[in-house]
């Protein structure tokens, strides 16, 4: 990771000492509101101060030329990537311990590690562009839009959540911005984002499906035949292989013969992209749009890491040394790599990004508190939306149990 | 005559059973209390050690499998014959064909019943067919599927279901569902070893729950025949796997109101043991069947309706069905959607008293 990456900041030296003298003020109060402002005076067109950075690694194309690794961003676009992502590990590892204390219960996928996937993609998209997904679903779901609130809810399977409390941690979804969830059954997904991505294209918009899918679900059948059926038709999809390297607890190695994921499509292009580099996804990511609008599918493979277990279940070190995984979080942590870039150009000095991870945590245990004062669904929500109502069977034997209403 | 035979099993298995043994003919074999997923690691065990062509494989399984089911396997036995498949069932389960129908046995894992789905088709227009449509020149017999499945009290959705009707609706295939660790032993071993294509399914709540003294030997449950587990007079009860605790408990509470209940374990669902149940609802002219999975179309149905053909004017009360709800196994709701020992008490009372 180069410390000292290529910039081109308009301003002199001494205008960038003033910026971050306005900045360090504005940090100290509620940040989001004031990010705007964070405006330096001599500056391009636009206001912000553009940087460009260049991602850690070059991309790799297959039957296509990839990117250049030179990627525009502002200030306020890497401090607000680094409060969403901090927000995101936040939630992840409050809710390793709600798990603990059995608040939440069943199966539950964290996903810290990833967040650069999730914020690299939002960046670059729009609420009516799609996004679907496997379990690993939590931090999606917040860059779409989701409120911490009502995923905490979720995940105690409590009425405010975003399933109404009927999901619960794999499927969490999100209708207005387009987030189609949250599935439990590997693989199946991706001929479903597909589906989507059909509609689109009938539809006109200019707008695209992200289908996310990882390592283990790339040796499904059904992928395939998605990607054929996608190929065939120029559907506007973008598969996005989350890499982490371990379909539960099989390495990639073992379970694929190609672990190149971006290849697999063979005949539909491919580019590797180095997940834990939000820069880097997210260069990709508006590739990607671009491209599969005019052409038809593409994939996008994330190279990026789990630091939990395959889900609370898996201490995650059986079949991983624990060496390695703290070899990735002090390398290529996705936080750590956007805090180096904040504090190398001076957006922000560390301790005020420590303000912003205090801020951060503590909205994660307000919304926490919040979530746990919500009741769990009525009774009779066992019943509904298992047929649009008086178009279905009424559940049989009512006698036996506790009226539903 | 029998003792030295029962000698010459001792001496064999002396390394694992070193204890003492009563010297009647049928001389007690050693065992061991041990879990349900023990049990089933033994009977794999043996299964590789007996057949030199028999294999294990499916998601994960090396390290021993996400319920500890085949520990040990894969350094005991290598990984040409105990290996990880990818992630897809289908493939999983196609292949398992293929080995099977070079006379091979070919135990294949699948991860979750729930996400059996994919190899659907394989099961059952593959396996289940290929005897017949071949004329008897090929067959995968020596394929067995073990799968777990049902409730563990906070699977939800995808890490509950009780799919095991969709496949009683195949000729061709067996279905086998023990209840305790000594049954899943022999009938694992006897699935294996079956002339058919089997599927085996095992009860998850039940891996580290149950415990039972299980022989430590090879031995073989017989299949297609129903054990009646506790004899009664008033009412006959037929339940499989985790149900049947659900079920012995209702069994204990009505006996304290004074219903003498007589419960059977069905063992194999297809193809089933019907002389059995039949002879029981003679006896009492009453019959409630239970399962997990959801009421309309479980395979509780095919009982209910084949009791009431055979049976029809020994019959009593109608047939009751306590079974999961018509609706997808819910997440929070585990409780109402389940079968329960209330829901059966209530039943058997009222069944009695019609």
């Amino acid at each position: 990771f180069p410390l000292c990456p290529r910039i081109s900041l308009p301003s002199s030296s001494m205008a960038a000492a003033a910026a971050r003298r306005v900045s360090c003020s504005l940090l100290r109060r509620d940040h989001r509101h004031l990010l705007p402002l964070l405006r330096p005076f001599a500056s391009s067109a636009g206001g912000q101060p553009q940087l460009t950075v260049e991602t850690s690694v070059p991309f790799t194309g297959h039957k296509i030329d990839p990117p250049s690794r030179s990627v525009d961003t502002n200030p306020s676009q890497l401090l607000s990537f680094f409060r969403e992502m901090s927000l995101m590990r936040r939630m992840e590892i409050a809710a390793d311990s709600l798990y603990k204390s059995k608040l939440i219960r069943g199966f539950c996928h964290l996903y810290d590690g990833q967040e650069a996937v999730a914020i690299g993609l939002e960046a670059v998209i729009t609420k009516k562009d799609a996004i679907i997904t496997a379990y690993r679903d939590h931090c999606i779901y917040l860059a779409r839009g989701g409120s911490l609130v009502e995923s905490f809810s979720e995940l105690m399977g409590r009425r405010a959540g975003c399933s109404k409390g009927k999901g619960g941690s794999m499927h969490f979804y999100k209708k207005e911005s387009g987030f189609f969830g949250g599935h439990g059954i590997v693989g199946a997904q991706v001929p479903l984002g597909c589906g989507l991505a059909f509609a689109q294209r009938y539809l006109k918009e200019g707008t695209v499906t992200f289908a996310l899918y990882g390592d283990g679900a790339a040796n499904q059948g059904q992928l395939f035949e998605a990607l054929n059926i996608s190929a065939l038709w120029d559907l506007p999809v973008i598969l996005v292989c989350e890499n982490n390297h371990y379909g539960m607890g099989t390495a990639e190695w073992r379970a694929a013969k190609s672990p190149a994921y971006y290849k697999r499509g063979d005949y539909v292009p491919g580019l590797k992209v180095d997940g834990m580099d939000v820069l880097a996804v997210k260069q990709a990511c508006k590739f990607a749009k671009e491209y599969a609008l005019q052409n038809g599918p593409i994939i996008l493979e994330m190279d990026t890491y789990r630091y939990h277990g395959h889900s609370m279940s898996d201490p995650g070190s059986t079949y991983r040394t624990r060496d390695e995984i703290t070899g990735v979080r002090q390398e290529r942590d996705p936080i750590e790599r956007v805090r180096k870039l904040i504090v190398s150009y001076e957006l922000a000095t560390a301790s005020e990004l420590k303000d912003i991870e205090k801020e951060v945590r503590k909205e994660v245990d307000e919304a926490i508190a919040q979530a746990k004062e919500s009741p769990m669904p009525g009774p009779s929500e066992l019943f509904t939306n298992v047929y649009v109502k008086g178009f279905g069977v009424e559940v049989s034997k009512p006698g036996r149990i506790s009226d539903p209403k | 005559m029998a003792t030295a035979m029962a000698l010459r099993v001792i001496r064999r298995k002396a390394s694992i059973a070193a204890r003492g043994f009563s010297s009647s003919c049928e001389a007690e074999k050693a065992a061991k209390p041990i879990n349900l997923f023990s049990a089933i690691n033994q009977a794999l065990h043996i299964a590789l050690d007996t057949d030199p062509r028999a294999y294990v494989f499916g998601e994960d399984v090396r390290f021993g499998g996400v319920f500890r089911c085949t520990t040990g396997l894969a350094d005991r036995f290598g990984r040409s014959r105990v290996f990880n498949t990818p992630l897809c069932e289908q493939g999983i389960a196609g292949f398992a064909i293929g080995l099977a129908a070079m006379g091979n046995r070919a135990i294949a894992e699948i991860q979750f019943a729930d996400y059996i789905y994919p190899a659907f088709d394989q099961l059952v227009n593959e396996a289940a067919k290929f005897r017949y449509r071949s004329g008897n020149e090929f067959n995968c017999g020596g394929l067995t599927i073990r799968t777990p499945y049902g409730a563990v009290g906070h699977g939800g959705h995808y890490h509950s279901q009780s799919p095991e009707s969709f496949f009683c609706h195949v000729p061709g295939l067996k279905v086998v569902i023990p209840r305790s660790p000594q049954q899943a032993k022999g009938l694992l071993l006897s699935c294996i070893r079956d002339p058919n294509p089997s599927i085996f399914f095992e009860p998850k709540w039940l891996y580290r729950l149950a415990v039972e003294e299980v022989p430590e030997h090879d031995y073989m449950l017989p299949l297609s025949e129903a054990e009646v587990i506790r004899q009664g007079s008033d009412i006959t009860l037929v339940g499989w796997g985790a149900q049947l605790s659900v079920l012995e408990q209702a069994c204990v509470e009505a006996a304290k109101e004074g219903i003498s209940c007589e419960l059977i374990d069905l063992r194999t669902l297809i193809p089933w043991d019907k002389e059995t149940v039949e002879a029981s609802v003679r006896k009492t002219g009453k019959l409630l069947v239970s399962h997990e999975a959801p009421v309309t179309g479980g395979f509780g149905a095919e009982i209910s309706a084949s009791i009431a053909e055979s049976c029809f004017l020994r019959l009593e009360a109608p047939i009751a069905r306590i079974c999961g709800l018509d609706t997808p196994f819910p997440l929070v709701y585990e409780q109402f959607y389940m079968p329960t020992k209330n829901k059966i008490l209530d039943a058997i009372k009222a069944t009695v008293n019609y």
